[in-house]
């Protein structure tokens, strides 16, 4: 991206002389375009409506997941495939601390947030060793980076199962929380719409830090620029560790939403949720969080509005959405200049 | 003679060559050594991984790009000859029909997946190609009028390679010749012709371009090398070479399904084998694959020895359950990925360059 800066005499404030960055609303109009076009396709409105919650709640919950993943990519140029293992840790934990609550007479809302600030701590806790042991030695190495957490998610997922069983485990939701809402004869799941909130929540709590915030601001000028940062004498690898176990939380979480989402959890989770955070943060621009939020709704949508339409072509539906954005812009819909 | 046949890529170590002599020794001398079953699989299992993991070598250790979709070409490879066996009845040319049809599929996806994701960046190639194998291995397991869904697909072999099949009245050297041990040599003589046609590969003119853009891309781009071609490239031949490897698996087992052939624990096992024999000489395929597939028949046999003496204690019994011993590997994979990036074979091959270092 050129930014065509017209010379002017020195004295002119800076804020005169930078035009502002034009803002790129063609990928929303694109998720807008989708809905539009499953509504023609699908006919009726309730189960449109259905649909498109239901779509949007699975990206949001995928935007949860994936955000880590992206900014760790953008910031140090690590791409974590064992980003899954958090995931799954997320949603294990969230089994235990369910039964607990169960046995302890705690059920309900109370215990699903307390399940995911437990998960969250632990997915954080566990993220600071596998970046200490696993990613550290490795900076710089992609080739080296691929193997080496390939290797740490099959060592987790084999702890997991060791923690916890190789069998499948029912993660059911609080009673308040079952069944659905019916407004305008679509019906709305009550947890699609929890989740729904805490998906935004976090979309508008990771944007606001990051462009609020000097933090924020770090980290993407590191995103930019990361020797330019650490030319200004920022330590650059600490803001990286922050941002590392900041994402695995959120995987955490993720994993969480993802487990109750499913209503059971298995120790393949991680691997299978992997495939779809690839595909999303590849459609977003590696390295970009609103790329990745646009990427993970577009594709829930797409996954709800195939599987309603025509079942067989769901599972390329992702591929096919990937693949026809990828001829459409090389690097994804918000490219991270200078990479 | 061996020159040509090695291509000048000697294995350049004692110990080295001895173990490889012996494993060829050992696995053509099979049917007549070993006479169970089970030993019979292990040894054609060697054999069909041996080229599994030397064609993902040369795109993992030769040209340096990560693929997670070369158990997808094995799968086609398996698929392509059973389905073709079940459809024109048990033959030759239905082999050959069904081999040739899985080559030809295999090389239209690895071409559109290279020259679509390698164009960009290398990095995308491996998430994509893990998102293209997952979708597939749905696929094989969807459609199952064609495929025979989970269950996969049992199928007969051509006359001569059928158990039933006995070409001599009277053993030889103890062993009743059948057609399974036909098979078996069939192989071999595959496996072996393959296996030198890849170390010219690597060795050639073209192999070397491959080195230097796993090296150092950008440079090789600056000679005038267009590294998105010979990437392509590679990822073709690799992808040529995994599907015979299928078929093989194929014609042994008379048996295709998604988990024997599709699955990403395969996937799994052969990044194992190669970062453990080492990566970028395709002798570690050899050595690994060896080494690894009677680790995976034994030693799990002897981890659940160990299991049940340690029944009383609960967490070191989990420990070494037959089921967790991906753990091990995994850790050894680690460590390995570490401190020995060059492998079995590349810690052999510099014992011997220093031991030289130390006469002259």
């Amino acid at each position: 991206m050129t930014v065509e800066v017209p010379i002017r005499s020195h004295d002119a404030s800076t804020e005169a002389i930078l035009p502002k960055a034009q803002f790129d609303l063609i990928p929303f109009i694109l998720v807008l375009g989708l809905m539009g076009f499953a509504w023609l396709a699908i006919g009726s409105a309730s189960s449109w409506l259905t649909l498109t919650v239901a779509g949007l709640t699975m990206g949001l919950i995928i935007f949860v997941i994936a955000s880590g993943l992206t900014l760790v990519f953008g910031l140090m140029d690590v791409l974590n495939f064992g980003h899954g293992v958090f995931i799954a840790l997320g949603a294990f934990v969230a089994t235990s601390v369910m039964t607990y609550a169960g046995q302890a007479g705690m059920g309900g809302v109370v215990s699903l947030f307390i399940a995911m600030l437990i998960a969250m701590a632990a997915a954080a806790a566990v993220g600071w060793v596998f970046e200490r042991l696993i990613i550290r030695p490795v900076y710089g190495l992609h080739l080296k980076q691929i193997l080496i957490t390939m290797g740490g998610m099959i060592i987790g997922e084999e702890l997991i199962k060791l923690t916890w069983g190789p069998l499948q485990i029912a993660l059911p939701l609080p009673e308040a929380l079952r069944g659905s809402w019916l407004i305008a004869e679509a019906a709305i799941e009550k947890y699609r719409l929890l989740a729904s909130i805490i998906g935004l929540l976090v979309f508008g709590a990771l944007t606001l830090t990051l462009t609020r915030t000097k933090l924020g601001l770090l980290i993407r000028a590191g995103v930019q620029d990361r020797s330019m940062v650490e030319a200004l004498g920022y330590r650059i690898n600490r803001l990286f560790v922050a941002v590392f176990v900041a994402g695995s939380a959120l995987a955490g979480l993720g994993g969480v939403l993802w487990g109750f989402y499913q209503q059971s959890v298995t120790a393949q989770i991680g691997t299978q949720v992997n495939v779809l955070i690839f595909i999303v943060i590849i459609i977003g621009g590696l390295g970009s969080t609103l790329g990745c939020f646009i990427g993970a709704l577009l594709v829930g949508l797409m996954a709800n509005y195939a599987g309603f339409l025509e079942p067989k072509i769901a599972l390329f539906s992702n591929i096919a959405v990937m693949v026809a954005i990828l001829l459409w812009r090389p690097q994804g819909l918000y490219p991270v200049s200078d990479r | 003679m061996m020159r040509r046949l090695f291509s000048e890529d000697f294995p350049e170590s004692r110990w080295l060559s001895a173990a490889l002599l012996l494993i060829a020794v050992l696995l053509a001398l099979a049917p007549f050594l070993f006479a169970g079953a089970k030993a019979m699989s292990v040894a054609a299992k060697i054999l069909i991984f041996i080229l599994l993991v030397a064609s993902y070598d040369l795109l993992l250790g030769y040209t340096g790009i990560v693929s997670f979709a070369h158990t997808m070409f094995f799968g086609i490879g398996a698929y392509g000859v059973a389905i073709a066996s079940i459809r024109f009845g048990e033959s030759w040319s239905a082999l050959a029909v069904g081999l040739a049809l899985a080559l030809a599929l295999s090389s239209l996806l690895s071409l559109s997946i290279g020259l679509f994701s390698l164009r960009v960046r290398a990095i995308f190639f491996a998430m994509i190609t893990l998102a293209v194998a997952s979708a597939f291995q749905t696929l094989a397991s969807q459609l199952s009028d064609i495929t025979g869904g989970e269950d996969g697909l049992t199928f007969k072999n051509p006359q001569w390679l059928s158990p039933s099949f006995e070409p001599f009245e009277t053993a030889v050297l103890g062993l009743l010749i059948d057609g399974k041990a036909l098979c078996y040599w069939l192989i071999y003589i595959v496996v072996a012709f393959m296996f030198f046609a890849l170390l010219r590969i690597v060795n050639s003119p073209f192999g070397r371009v491959l080195q230097a853009i796993r090296e150092n891309d950008f440079r090789a781009e600056a000679l005038g090398y267009r590294t998105v071609v010979y990437r392509t490239l590679s990822n073709l031949l690799s992808a040529l070479f995994a599907t015979v490897a299928g078929a093989l698996l194929a014609v042994w087992l008379r048996y295709v399904g998604p988990d024997t052939t599709l699955s990403f624990e395969i996937m799994l096992d052969v990044l194992l084998i190669v970062v453990i024999g080492g990566m970028g000489t395709l002798y570690g395929a050899v050595i690994g694959s060896a080494l690894f597939v009677v680790a995976q028949h034994y030693l799990q046999d002897l981890l659940a020895l160990a299991a049940r003496a340690l029944a009383g204690k609960p967490l070191l019994a989990d420990l070494v359950n037959p089921d967790r011993w991906l753990l091990w590997l995994g850790l050894l994979f680690v460590l390995s990925v570490y401190y020995f990036p060059s492998g079995i074979v590349g810690r052999l091959r510099d014992a011997r360059t220093k031991a030289n270092k130390r006469v002259t």
